[in-house]
């Protein structure tokens, strides 16, 4: 069985275009919304495009900009300039 | 110079930048300069086989760092001027925030000293620099929080000697003790303790849905601080797995070591979060999900995933994890029950829950409330109402390990209460189950040092034989911190601020 | 016009916590740096001995021969607690980055005599490594420090060390155009060349230094006294002569947190001196030990740089010490 990788946001302005990212580049995503928070599952692997965000926000986005929203998450993390990807299996 | 650098990406300019600042000594003996990453039997062959989770340089680090602190401290300063504390559901909330101030507050700061031990001590730079960045962070947490907290503190009793409570309060030494146990360990245990056994897999029980209750239950300032501070805790996280790994990709024979600790430390954070089952199930006015669905979903659905993805290595999930698994709807409901017999010796309040939340207990819990717990409060507060609250007059007997009273039970007979012995040097101690109980085996001449509170009172070394005494030498305020919330002074002010708020809005 | 300020009758109960207000003498408003500080560390009542030093609790005073009734009688001058310190580094960076970036876009470097910057090259780059060792000292002063008020000073301490041996290394990476070789020629020179073994020993030996206070003079005081102004004062002085205004630009952190830093360790010493005559001899004696053998250890440097003005430029830095230190009461 494929075990979910986890990814979880304040519930910010700033957060939204990268919930909006992980949700257009993640076809197998869901998003439970709770107070102040959204956490996102998806089964064994979920990737964060830098160019998609940029394309939400009209700017550059550096990914480490990332820190600013992010709350919890549960996957190896593998992180480049131009993406992240939390995965299980290596 | 060059006309045309060569661009760097993230990885090659961290390990640029970081990589290479050490050196191997040679006017002293490297083994003089790192003496203790050696003695807990560790090998590490090859410390350059650290990969570095999230590759923050210093200039990075600030840059954010310091926004996240304007923000903060800009919701903690519109708090404190709208008088936020006024928009909380119900002041009995506020107790919660008190058990996280005087209990959490200090292993945030306990943590930040702890990584600055490991953070001079291991011998490789990436996981040094890795564990100073965490130092500084947990420093953050602990002192965001005091600010956050300061203003309740100002309304509110039982904050107003956090500190001075942490080193002497009964129950307070439960989570002293843990971090204290994790800190006076060599430097790899206190990594597998603290960053991966309670930050990766058990601190997002306190973290993530006691806060999202926060927010539930309107307490701006909480969340923020909460969420702010786990936002630097995604990384210790990875910090945590990237640890583990590496540890077991070194050498084979580091396997049972960290096995080891990986059943010592899940335990051990396990019987510390009890206190937060309590708070998630009985302190939240307005609840976001139950100890028993958060357990499901962030021990059982990710420690799964978790420790599937390290069977590789050879490691199997912690010992003892199915015995959580089995206590999940009893845990709460048990430890409420401790602390409302011992209310009268306790920095907050509790109470006995209203009808609503009796009958959300019964939903959230179908198999055990109403059989075993329901019929217990109802008694409770019957008495309570007739003018016999029962608080317990005799002191509890304390698990030599976890330090809770022993009012846990039998994990296949939720009646019965467990007791587990070990007689150490003709000694015999006493332990609320078979995880605490095989941690002190492991090391007994450790945890035959616990300062126990309740043995530390009948020694007469807490201010004196009479509760009154006690009380006076933890800088409690009797008959204002400690008792049921009906009839507090916290309880009168808020009926009366409530009611001025209604009359003014009229 | 009247101001009528409604109240809804939400009076404060106390104005601080009590431990602040214990040391304020009143329960009056505390300053989030007092409240972020005071007392902060657990004093009493631990669980276990450390395994790895069972002589002593896990915070002890005994780690150092220096004696305080109250070590929270040092208040740091900065009023750096965590936020306070990230925002103002954040700030300092921020220019600093200007900095780089207005270097790198006109390709400044270029305009330096390449003699000068071949010397820059040697003298600041292998720094990177004593930066490093600064951090370290820095980070055990945290770890077996006493007192939060001393404890967080010197972990801001260790990060903006790791931040400077960064910034160093990033201006090796300016020069070598980022293909690192800079920083492994550095590297190669701190570790062989016999001009940087005097350096290398001494940090070395502070590395095995127990007593934390020791390695904060020794550090914070001695070897940075020497060190940092002589590199980022004095050779940067003469580097004006060779075209080398940009890599002051490229150094104007360090000499900003340079001044920043000694306010704190000042006030600390000053604080510790005036507590006893054994604390002021003690003070006395670790800087005349460490100071000697850090004029030694960097006199090689200097001569590299400076030539028959070494001499004179390490007196005046020893001078200028003697006389920060006589204005805190310590002769040494």
């Amino acid at each position: 069985m494929t075990r979910n990788v986890t990814i979880t946001f304040q519930n910010t302005e700033e957060a939204r275009p990268i919930i909006e990212a992980i949700e257009a580049d993640n076809q197998n995503a869901t998003a439970v919304v709770m107070p102040a928070m959204v956490k996102i599952d998806c089964p064994g692997r979920l990737i964060i495009n830098r160019v998609t965000v940029e394309e939400k926000i009209g700017r550059d986005w550096d990914l480490q900009e990332l820190h600013l929203s992010l709350i919890s998450l549960a996957g190896n993390v593998d992180e480049d300039d131009d993406r992240i990807i939390i995965a299980w299996g290596s | 110079m060059s006309e045309n650098p060569k661009k760097l990406n993230l990885k090659q300019r961290y390990k640029l930048l970081t990589r290479g600042l050490d050196w191997e000594t040679t006017y002293q003996p490297m083994d003089k300069v790192f003496p203790f990453d050696t003695f807990e039997g560790i090998k590490i062959h090859d410390w350059d086989g650290w990969e570095d989770p999230f590759r923050l340089t210093m200039d990075a680090y600030w840059k954010y760092q310091a926004e996240k602190e304007r923000k903060l401290y800009a919701v903690i300063d519109s708090f404190a001027q709208n008088n936020g504390h006024m928009g909380i559901t119900d002041a009995r909330y506020v107790n919660a925030i008190k058990i996280l101030l005087t209990g959490v507050t200090s292993l945030e700061y306990a943590a930040h000293r702890g990584f600055s031990h490991v953070g001079r001590h291991l011998r490789g730079v990436g996981p040094r620099v890795a564990c100073q960045m965490q130092a500084i962070d947990e420093l953050r947490h602990a002192q965001t929080q005091i600010h956050t907290l300061s203003h309740y503190n100002r309304y509110f009793d039982g904050f107003h000697d956090w500190r001075h409570m942490y080193d002497r309060v009964w129950y307070l030494s439960v989570p002293k003790s843990f971090f204290d146990d994790a800190m006076t360990a060599g430097p790899f245990e206190f990594v597998t303790a603290i960053s991966f056994s309670f930050e990766y897999v058990l601190t997002n029980l306190l973290f993530v849905p006691f806060m999202s209750g926060a927010a539930y239950n309107g307490d701006m300032a909480t969340v923020t601080f909460g969420f702010s501070a786990q936002s630097d805790e995604a990384r210790h996280m990875t910090l945590g797995l990237e640890v583990i790994k590496f540890m077991l990709e070194q050498d084979e024979a580091n396997v049972p070591i960290v096995q080891r600790w990986i059943d010592k430390w899940f335990w051990r954070g396990y019987r510390l979060l009890s206190l937060v089952a309590m708070m998630m199930d009985y302190m939240l006015p307005k609840r976001v999900m139950s100890w028993a669905e958060a357990w499901e979903m962030y021990y059982e659905d990710a420690g799964a995933a978790l420790f599937e993805d390290l069977e590789r290595y050879g490691l199997r999930p912690p010992k003892y994890a199915d015995i959580a698994t089995k206590e999940k709807n009893r845990l709460s409901h048990e430890v409420w029950s401790i602390f409302y017999n011992y209310t009268h010796a306790a920095a907050f309040h509790t109470w006995s829950p209203e009808d609503n939340e009796l009958d959300w207990l019964s939903e959230k819990y179908p198999d055990t409330f109403d059989k075993m717990y329901r019929p217990r409060f109802d008694y409770w507060r019957e008495q309570a109402a007739a003018g016999n609250r029962f608080y317990n007059q005799a002191l509890p007997q304390l698990c030599t390990t976890c330090q809770i009273p022993m009012g846990f039970t039998e994990p296949d007979d939720p009646t019965k209460i467990c007791f587990r012995e070990s007689v150490f040097k003709h000694e015999r101690y006493h332990f609320c189950s078979d995880g605490c109980k095989d941690i002190f085996d492991w090391e007994p001449e450790k945890y035959v040092q616990s300062w126990l509170p309740v043995h530390e009172i009948f020694k007469g070394n807490c201010g004196g034989t009479d509760l009154k005494d006690v009380l006076k030498w933890y800088h409690l305020n009797d008959g204002v911190d400690n008792m049921d919330y009906e009839g507090s002074p916290d309880q009168r002010l808020w009926a009366e601020w409530t009611a001025n708020r209604s009359k003014a809005a009229e | 016009m009247t101001l009528d300020i409604k109240t809804s009758g939400v009076e404060p109960r106390r104005q601080t916590f009590a431990n602040v207000a214990r040391r304020l003498g009143a329960d009056k408003p505390g300053s989030r740096y007092d409240e972020a500080t005071l007392d902060v560390q657990p004093t009493e009542n631990f669980h276990y001995r450390p395994l790895w030093d069972p002589k002593h609790e896990l915070f002890d005073r005994s780690r150092t021969k220096i004696g305080m009734a109250d070590w929270y009688a040092f208040r740091d001058p900065r009023q750096f607690y965590y936020g306070t310190y990230t925002i103002a580094r954040a700030r300092m960076m921020e220019a600093q980055e200007k900095n780089f970036k207005f270097v790198a876009k006109r390709n400044l470097l270029s305009s330096v005599d390449p003699a000068w910057l071949d010397k820059v090259r040697a003298y600041l780059i292998p720094l990177r490594h004593y930066e490093w060792g600064a951090n370290m000292n820095n980070c055990l002063m945290t770890d077996y420090g006493y007192g939060t008020a001393i404890t967080q000073a010197t972990m801001f301490a260790a990060t903006d060390r790791l931040g400077i041996a960064q910034m160093i290394s990033r201006v090796g990476l300016m020069m070598d155009g980022n293909s690192g070789d800079s920083l492994g020629t550095a590297k190669e020179e701190w570790l062989h060349d016999s001009m940087w073994q005097g350096l290398r020993h001494m940090v070395e030996d502070s590395f095995v230094v127990d007593d934390w206070f020791e390695v904060l003079v020794a550090q914070n005081v001695a070897m940075d006294s020497i060190i940092h102004p002589l590199v980022f004062q004095t050779f940067d002085a003469i580097g004006i002569n060779y075209g080398g205004a940009p890599v002051s630009l490229l150094n104007e952190f360090a000499v900003d947190w340079y001044a920043d830093s000694r306010r704190w360790v000042d006030a600390l010493l000053k604080v510790v001196a005036a507590e006893s005559d054994s604390n002021r001899d003690q003070i006395s004696e670790w800087i005349r030990t460490w100071q000697g053998r850090a004029q030694d250890a960097f006199k090689p440097i200097s001569e590299h740089v400076l030539g028959d003005g070494a001499a004179q430029a390490m007196d005046v830095r020893i001078l200028e010490l003697h006389a920060r230190l006589a204005k805190i009461g310590i002769e040494f």
